[in-house]
């Protein structure tokens, strides 16, 4: 009995250990340079209720399957090394063994019970993900995917933005989590940011419902995960958490008419007497299109193209006159203006704060 | 051997005008021609679906790589899939069953030997459908080009509104020839093995090959004819103005998602059990003992049929299901790896105590048996839901199916054609070679696959054409990379093999593994008669019984 009890938990050591190496190997790979602030896309590092309840279960099934790997590897080393052919058997055939009931009904057995484990297990982790009521202070938005990028809207707060989604801080003791309603425009897309809930897709006609509750600032990465076209790869996103201050002065923000600058009328009116107004809204102005995302506060948001490019004058430019440059494929029409209506231009988005 | 100059008769080995040979093998209806048939051309479609690998791997080496476009990039993944799937490894695994079926149960040839012509050639025209849209993809009024919709062509995706012009067309159609191509095979193996049996060929005395592609013919019955249903709603969709799947109209993306993984997941099955019937008749003859457990084999066998037709929607974990749905799918799924597992258990059970002999098609079969049982941990774990919430749609799928289908399926047909090679050719594969290709191929294979699980891991999600840099992706991709291009150097060793052996290869004679099965009491290659005189069997393993007069198996059946 201690000799059996001896060799578990040899196994489970042994087990820990790939998967302590594993871990290293993942942090090695997870530390490589990477910008200041944005965190990174590890599933092993989770923010967020949903994100850290899955990473705990992966644990598990981890753990569980790696002890599965290790008892039947080594039978089948042993077995490999044992009875290999050897030259004083001299072609004789060994015992011809047809089976056996006895060693049949263990290993039907022992796996059924594994099975019902991780199966309870398993079942607990979705129930309380999927069936998770929602508390009174939680933040609504509804995300639509667009080939290719994403349009959040804030029904409570009268906000619209783009592919840089913005929510407050969850302080587990007043938890303020966000739910998401997930729409689609056109095609399939899934909302992934890895370290802070699960991936789920987004479908027309077809209404899915997520939510998280971040317990770190910061701006989380992630990206379209469900194959919607050509630029599927350009689809990126950004989640920003934001402690309750920070968050409250977004909202301020972004529930403003777009700013009037005297200095970009000439743009302005670029703008308005060409096609951009059939896809883009600027808010307060004759622009209401809604096929392009919202561009009333473009200036708060850090990148253009749904994360492809860094939002600097150049590239905006570079958008606007020839779009494939950026982002192949994107449905951004090339816009073919004058390089002085180009410029206007630029500098009118370079107002909308 | 000594016999050969007996077995080979004299009027085969005369040359015949090649025109003559040519309008053999395409008029031909015998099991074996066919057989070789479907093999050669999936290696044909092998080659196009690698090259298409390759390009995919070239592309990913580095983040913000330009070697392709966009457009080719998702082009490559869809045509890889699809080739893959529906015309290398449906193909070659019909191409085994043809070949052996006959000849392991004492028959002179299949139930139907023309509608046996006539699937294999409704799957190779498939093929050639698929790969006419590189010509006709976009109609008569501009350049080709081939469907970028995926493999799974996902709804809307696949409707005209996402995908205009007739590249996408092309991908159904060629499934839908050849899914009836694969319907016809099926049924011809059900019926071969039901009714063509030789004298004492009880059910329960057929070589574990037999009874594993009488379950997968029974499997493709149930699961090509919703693919093919499938097709056509879309085609009516496309064409006639139906609205099955176009959601702008009211339809449904989940119908189609429904329709295409209750084909999916069995077909994960069709592609697999024949390769458990290549490991269940090599490990044992190269271990020098019968299969351990006969019975509790093909109870696993049939087991895992029925539970695999009830886990298709483990591939939609992240499309919304509610928590019962997601549970319940769990579940099975989660069931389906014990008779799995108890499969794998007998393997090492018929290795234990006996003599095992690394011969290459020993090599590939131990080396399945460890890539197999990574792949269904994998399995398991991603059949944790949650789990699969992250994983799903990642690169560690890609991984996870990649050590089914290439650590698994493809590990288990090498061990097939070494050890079959002999007897459809009449020459022995080069060891030496072989040894090559082994070492090369799994040293590729790990350092391709094993590392693809790190970067799902870390976010990264498939059937992306580019990505940024400083993601922690560069590195892990370029080893991924390095590896694709050693089990393609793999795979030329192996090609180079099957040419230079079956001019220069030692002859095998009729038995050259010392094997148990009836197949191997007959000349090698077969004359196309087979046996010429219908065999009598009294056991699981007539030739054991005629080698071993003293102690046969029928004493113990």
């Amino acid at each position: 009995m201690s000799m059996l009890n001896m060799k578990s938990s040899t196994l489970r050591l042994l087990a820990q250990g790939i998967l302590l190496l594993f871990w290293s190997a993942m942090a090695v790979w997870a530390s490589e340079p990477k910008g200041p602030s944005p965190h990174g896309t590890n599933i092993f590092a989770p923010a967020s209720t949903p994100a850290k309840s899955i990473a705990d279960l992966s644990v598990f099934v981890l753990v569980i399957t790696g002890i599965i790997f290790v008892v039947v590897f080594a039978l089948l080393i042993y077995s490999v090394v044992r009875f290999r052919a050897r030259a004083m058997d001299a072609g004789r055939e060994p015992a011809q063994v047809y089976g056996s009931t006895q060693i049949e009904l263990a290993w039907t057995i022992i796996p059924i019970l594994i099975v019902v484990v991780l199966f309870l297990a398993t079942a607990r982790v979705i129930h309380a993900i999927e069936d998770a009521p929602e508390p009174a202070g939680a933040v609504e938005v509804t995300a639509i995917g667009h080939q290719y990028w994403w349009e959040f809207r804030y029904p409570q707060l009268g906000i619209v933005t783009a592919n840089e989604l913005h929510i407050p801080l969850s302080d587990p003791s007043h938890p303020t989590p966000t739910f998401l309603q997930l729409l689609s425009a056109d095609t399939d897309h899934s909302f992934w940011v890895p370290e802070l809930a699960g991936k789920t897709d987004l479908i027309p006609n077809h209404p899915n419902r997520m939510w998280m509750d971040p317990q770190r600032t910061g701006v989380f990465l992630g990206q379209c995960a469900q194959y919607c076209g050509t630029q599927h790869a350009k689809m990126l996103l950004r989640v920003s958490v934001d402690g309750p201050e920070e968050f409250a002065s977004w909202v301020h923000g972004q529930q403003k008419p777009a700013v009037e600058d005297a200095g970009a009328v000439a743009g302005r009116r670029v703008f308005e007497s060409n096609a951009c107004i059939n896809c883009h809204t600027v808010g307060g102005t004759p622009a209401d299109g809604r096929f392009g995302p919202d561009l009333t506060h473009l200036m708060s948001r850090a990148t253009i193209a749904a994360g492809a490019a860094e939002n600097t004058p150049t590239n905006l430019r570079l958008w606007i006159q020839n779009p494939s440059a950026i982002k192949p494929g994107s449905l951004m029409p090339a816009m073919k203006l004058s390089d002085a209506d180009l410029d206007a231009v630029v500098s009118y988005m370079e107002t909308l704060n | 051997m000594a016999s050969d100059a007996i077995t080979v008769p004299v009027g085969q080995t005369e040359a015949r005008p090649w025109v003559d040979e040519l309008h053999q093998w395409l008029t031909t209806v015998d099991h074996k021609r066919l057989g070789i048939l479907y093999i050669v051309s999936s290696l044909l479609f092998l080659a196009v679906g690698g090259v298409e690998a390759l390009i995919i791997r070239i592309q990913l080496m580095h983040s913000h790589n330009n070697f392709v476009s966009p457009e080719v990039f998702n082009r490559m993944f869809t045509m890889h899939g699809t080739t893959m799937i529906f015309f290398v490894a449906m193909p070659v695994l019909f191409g085994f069953a043809n070949y052996l079926v006959p000849l392991m149960i004492g028959a002179r040839d299949m139930a139907f030997p023309r509608l046996n012509a006539f699937s294999f050639w409704l799957s190779f025209l498939g093929g050639l459908l698929l790969y006419f849209s590189c010509v006709g993809g976009s109609g008569l009024y501009g350049a080709g080009s081939a469907p970028d919709v995926g493999w799974w062509s996902y709804a809307p995706l696949g409707a005209r509104a996402f995908s205009p012009g007739h590249s996408s067309d092309y991908w159904t159609l060629a499934l839908l020839v050849s899914g009836f191509g694969s319907i016809g095979t099926a049924i011809n193996i059900i019926a071969t093995i039901l009714c063509l049996r030789c004298p004492g060929m009880k059910i329960s005395r057929m070589p574990l090959l037999v009874w594993m592609n009488l379950v997968m013919a029974g499997m493709v019955l149930l699961a090509i004819t919703p693919l093919s249903a499938a097709q056509i709603m879309l085609l009516i969709d496309r064409y006639l103005g139906g609205h099955f799947f176009d959601t702008q109209a009211g339809g449904s993306a989940v119908l189609w998602m429904h329709f295409f993984w209750i084909f999916g997941h069995p077909e994960v099955y069709v592609l697999i059990i024949p390769c458990f019937a290549f490991m269940s008749e090599i490990i044992p003859v190269f271990s020098r003992k019968p299969i351990f457990g006969y019975p509790v084999m093909v109870a696993a066998t049939v087991c895992i049929a029925f539970v695999s037709m009830s886990v298709w929607a483990h591939h939609m974990f992240t499309i919304g299901m509610n928590s019962y749905a997601n549970s319940f799918f769990t579940l099975t799924t989660m069931a389906v790896g014990v008779p799995t597992g108890i499969k794998i258990f007998n393997w090492i059970g018929t290795m234990w105590g006996g003599r095992i002999q690394f011969k290459t098609a020993m090599l590939f079969s131990i080396a399945f048996l460890f890539q197999f049982l990574i792949a269904g941990l994998t399995g398991i774990m991603m059949a944790a839901s949650p789990f699969d919430w992250q994983l799903s749609l990642s690169y560690f799928v890609v991984a996870h199916f990649h050590y089914v289908i290439v650590g698994g399926i493809l590990f288990a047909l090498f061990g097939a054609f070494y050890y079959w090679y002999p007897k459809m050719t009449g020459r022995m594969l080069s060891e030496r070679l072989g040894k090559w290709h082994f070492w090369l191929f799994l040293i590729g294979f790990h350092l391709t696959f094993d590392v693809m699980h790190l970067p799902g891991i870390l976010g990264m999600p498939r059937r992306i054409y580019t990505y940024e840099p400083g993601r922690g992706w560069d590195a892990l991709n370029f080893i991924i990379t390095i590896g694709a291009f050693i089990q393609a150097l793999a795979i030329l060793v192996f090609l180079a093999n099957l040419v230079i052996s079956y001019f220069k290869g030692a002859r095998a004679g009729n038995d050259p593994w010392d094997a148990w099965t009836l197949e191997w009491s007959i000349s090698s290659p077969p004359p196309a008669y087979n046996f010429a005189t219908v065999p009598t069997v009294a056991s699981r393993r007539p030739l054991w019984d005629l080698k071993h007069p003293e102690d046969p198996d029928s004493r113990y059946e």
